[in-house]
């Protein structure tokens, strides 16, 4: 145990904490701005493993990340597309339209792998970028200035999104759609018009959060998310749909992960309880939110779809 | 000020015109072939039973329903409204029988929603929160701009959809039920504030079932049954008995009074009750009370002083801060509603499209969501259909809830409908208390005297009744005796036989020396 409290590790500890919890605060956020309106989104997972999928290969193809990263948020933003007019159009129960296109995502972009790459070849990975003086800070610096430009874009939505959400008129016309479509439709807020903007906010920062997933481990294969979107939305409950609290639920997730990744790397969990500690991040997330997310009241009209009557 | 959004209009041609309005529903013509027209300055009365199509006339003028036939225009000319967002921007507001307000945003947030903000993307709720006070001083309607919504009383929910509209600077405003939730000097205050909106030539629906309300205010009274316009008339010519006579299509009898309860052993008693309200001050503060088996006590007040918390803390959804209360033999200690039941209380709340009725429930289901349990209707937890359908049947039919079906959702019923719904479903039992908040709000006259027969009879039953109301003509009808709450506190108590409405109404008002203690009359209020 003594050669986990080390400077050095403990630092890398953190830092690759803060990179795992990337995606997940990408892809809850955008949930939670979905959320916020009224659309639960559970399809999450599958734009994630698409956009996953987009970014690798035109990573692959043309060895350009940012725009590979531009095209996996383009493909969350047409999925986006799809969930909006099923769940907010068509009206359609949102858990079970999310699971169809979380099937679709699952199944579709390893087709593709299979046929359009077969072989899987690493692409290039990000470079970290330091910022200037921050990263001289002792420890501080090496756990979060040294970081790609996805896990500075993901820390810094956090901000953004709150701000969004509280002081602008979109926010308060987002916030009135998920607790009171009527009340708000009454006042001539067009709730079917907000519902989708925010369906395709959330949907390309699960675009988004795909790429970074993909970015981080560098290489394609089925099934890359192993469901982390399916959790994304639950740090939405976790963090009580609050940006805030969605931050703070994906930093213990990606710190659960990386400490149960170190121990295992220095044996301090043996090799046979090594599929049981995989479990870990799931089990205190669930713990987590039995504790914290009762406390809190869901936007009234969550998951309901907006129907004037007559 | 008050000068209205629109131009004024070109002089005899009526603000608004609506000609040959057809709307119909799954199983009911709500409105079927209407004419109405509001003219410049008028405040125009709409009347008429429950579920006679006023809510939906004006709900088509709103854009929230597309009407099958008909015609609308505004200042004249032919325009097709298909949403709120058109109505508003022809210059209508709508006061919703229903609030429309969004709970967990501030008074200001909502005022502000959907209105364009001076600071472009970004809200400007200063601005507006000084606007909401500008109001709030020249039509005397005080409200806090920062208040949430959640945390104000019906009343003040009132006032903010008031100056919601007021902020719009609206020509023409409906007011479905507005007077339902205020008190007689809300009422007063609120007329004042109408007559001033109309004086820069705004036109007003108004809509209401308390007839001196309607004979009041009003300059011309349209009034509809079963969906039809059978006469419109100038105020001057109308009369009590010529309203009620158009409204039920022939003469009623709509005076009754009720006999004496005797009084029985005490079903209710609340002991030095401390209740804190929602915005974390005592609402309740250190109050008694009996109730007894066989008698109807009325606790009259203006809304405000607690009532909403006391209620709640008897019915179990509240937790007290300290005292007791004790439902016949059982001490009722932390918040629990099953509890209450239990031990035999029946309650009726004051918001019911909030608390007492689950709107996309069917009627059925609503009238069975208490008896749910019950041997009679389920057998080994399965629900037995042909005698629950009988018995809801019966239900709907003795308490004339007007519905096209059993299995219409509950909130497609007309408001005072669904009064009515709750009203069936909690005075259906044989409850040892019933707690009735508001017992006929926004219920026609007809109905209300067919509520009140039914009060009267579980009193006879040996019900304890306990009524929380403002409305000073039912306390005095039905009631045998009357406390007055002022200031989370009862105040004093009264006799409606023998004290007066004037008495009754200083008490009301926090003046403690009004009326004398009765003899023998327990000391039921306290410091
Ligand atoms: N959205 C709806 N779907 C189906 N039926 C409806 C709907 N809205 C109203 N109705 C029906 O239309 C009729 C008229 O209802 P409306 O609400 O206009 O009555 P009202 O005159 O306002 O009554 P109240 O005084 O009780 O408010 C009722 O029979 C009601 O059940
Ligand atoms: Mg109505």
């Amino acid at each position: 145990m003594s050669q986990f409290f080390t400077y050095a590790v403990l630092t890398a500890t953190v830092a690759s904490a803060l990179g795992l919890a990337a995606p997940f605060l990408l892809a809850a956020l955008g949930e939670t701005v979905g959320q916020r309106s009224g659309v639960i989104n559970l399809g999450v997972d599958g734009i994630m493993l698409l956009s996953a999928f987009t970014t690798y290969f035109t990573a692959l193809k043309t060895g350009n990340l940012l725009f590979a990263v531009l095209v996996g948020m383009g493909t969350g933003a047409v999925m986006g597309i799809v969930t909006a007019f099923i769940s907010v159009t068509l009206k359609a129960e949102q858990g079970i339209s999310g699971i169809g296109v979380y099937l679709f995502g699952l199944g579709f972009s390893d087709l593709m792998f299979i046929k359009l790459v077969g072989t899987p070849l690493p692409i290039n990975s990000l470079n970290p970028i330091n910022i200037p003086l921050l990263d001289r800070i002792p420890a501080v610096g090496g756990m979060f200035f040294k970081q790609t430009i996805l896990v500075y874009v993901a820390f810094l939505l956090v901000p953004v999104v709150t701000f969004v959400l509280n002081r602008t008129t979109f926010g308060m016309k987002v916030r009135a759609s998920g607790e009171n479509p009527a009340a708000a439709d009454s006042v001539g807020v067009n709730v079917a018009r907000i519902r989708w903007s925010t369906v395709l906010i959330g949907c390309t920062l699960a675009g988004l959060a795909g790429a970074a997933l993909l970015l981080y481990d560098g290489i394609f294969q089925e099934n890359l998310t192993q469901s982390e979107g399916f959790i994304a939305v639950a740090l939405v409950y976790f963090g009580a749909w609050r940006p805030t609290g969605v931050m703070g639920g994906s930093v213990l997730y990606g710190l659960t992960i990386a400490v149960v990744l170190e121990w295992k790397s220095l044996g301090i969990i043996p090799l046979s309880a090594s599929d049981l500690a995989a479990t870990a991040p799931a089990v205190i997330t669930i713990l987590a939110l039995l504790t914290i997310a009762r406390r809190f009241r869901q936007p009234a009209a969550l998951g309901k779809p907006y129907e004037r009557g007559g | 000020m008050t000068t209205p959004a629109a131009s004024p209009s070109r002089e005899g041609v009526p603000l608004l015109q609506m000609m040959g309005i057809t709307k119909r529903f799954p199983g009911v013509v709500a409105n079927d072939r209407v004419d109405f027209d509001v003219r410049s300055g008028e405040i125009h009365t709409l009347f008429g039973e429950n579920g006679a199509g006023k809510s939906t006339l004006m709900r088509v003028l709103y854009g929230l329903y597309r009407p099958d036939e008909g015609e609308i225009q505004v200042n004249g000319a032919k325009v097709a409204i298909t949403s709120p967002a058109d109505a508003i921007r022809r210059g209508i507001g709508m006061i919703h029988q229903h609030f429309m307000l969004v709970d967990t945003l501030s008074v200001a947030e909502n005022v502000a929603l959907g209105e364009k903000s001076q600071r472009g993307p970004l809200t400007d709720l200063g601005r507006v929160s000084e606007r909401i006070r500008e109001l709030a001083d020249t039509y005397r309607l005080n409200v806090d701009p920062q208040a949430i919504i959640w945390q104000l009383s019906v009343g003040e929910r009132q006032r903010v959809e008031i100056i919601k509209a007021l902020y719009r600077n609206v020509s023409l405003l409906v007011l479905d039920e507005p007077t339902a939730v205020l008190t007689p000097r809300e009422v007063d205050e609120l007329f004042v504030v109408l007559r001033q909106m109309t004086e820069g030539g705004r036109g007003l629906v108004f809509i209401s079932h308390k007839i001196h309300e309607v004979l009041d205010i009003s300059d011309r009274i349209t009034v509809l049954r079963a969906g039809r316009n059978v006469g419109t008339i100038q105020s001057s010519e109308a009369s009590r008995a010529r309203l009620v006579e158009l409204m039920v299509g022939r003469a009623v009898a709509l005076e009754s009074q009720p006999s004496k309860g005797t009084g029985g052993e005490v079903r209710l008693s609340v002991k030095d009750l401390h209740v804190k309200g929602d915005r974390g001050i005592e609402a309740v503060r250190g109050l008694s009370l009996e109730v007894s088996a066989g008698e109807i006590v009325g606790i009259a007040g203006v809304s405000g002083n607690g009532q909403r918390e006391l209620s709640e803390a008897i019915a179990g959804l509240r937790t007290p801060l300290s005292g007791s209360i004790r439902l016949g033999d059982a001490e009722l200690s932390a918040a629990n509603p099953a509890d209450a039941r239990a031990a035999g209380l029946a309650y009726v709340p004051e918001e019911r499209m909030r608390d007492g009725v689950v709107p996309f429930f069917t009627v059925a289901q609503n009238l069975l969501l208490v008896e749910n349990r019950s041997r009679d209707y389920s057998r080994l937890g399965f629900l037995r259909t042909r005698a629950i359908r009988r018995h809801c049947q019966e239900l709907i039919s003795a308490f004339d809830v007007r519905t096209p079906s059993l299995d219409t959702p509950a909130r497609n019923l007309s408001g005072g409908n669904i009064q009515k719904l709750i009203m069936a479903r909690e005075l259906s039992g044989s409850p040892q208390v019933l707690l009735v908040a508001q017992p006929t709000r926004g219920i026609d006259v007809g109905a209300t005297r067919y509520i009140h027969e039914r009060l009267v009879v579980q009193r006879d039953d040996g019900t304890a009744v306990l009524i929380i109301s403002e409305d000073l003509d039912e306390i005095m009808t039905i009631c045998d005796r009357v406390l007055v709450m002022y200031e989370g506190t009862i105040i004093g108590s009264a006799d409606p036989r023998v004290n007066t409405r004037e008495e009754i109404g200083m008490l009301m008002a926090g003046v403690k020396s009004a009326v004398p203690p009765l003899a023998g009359e327990p000391a039921t209020a306290s410091p």
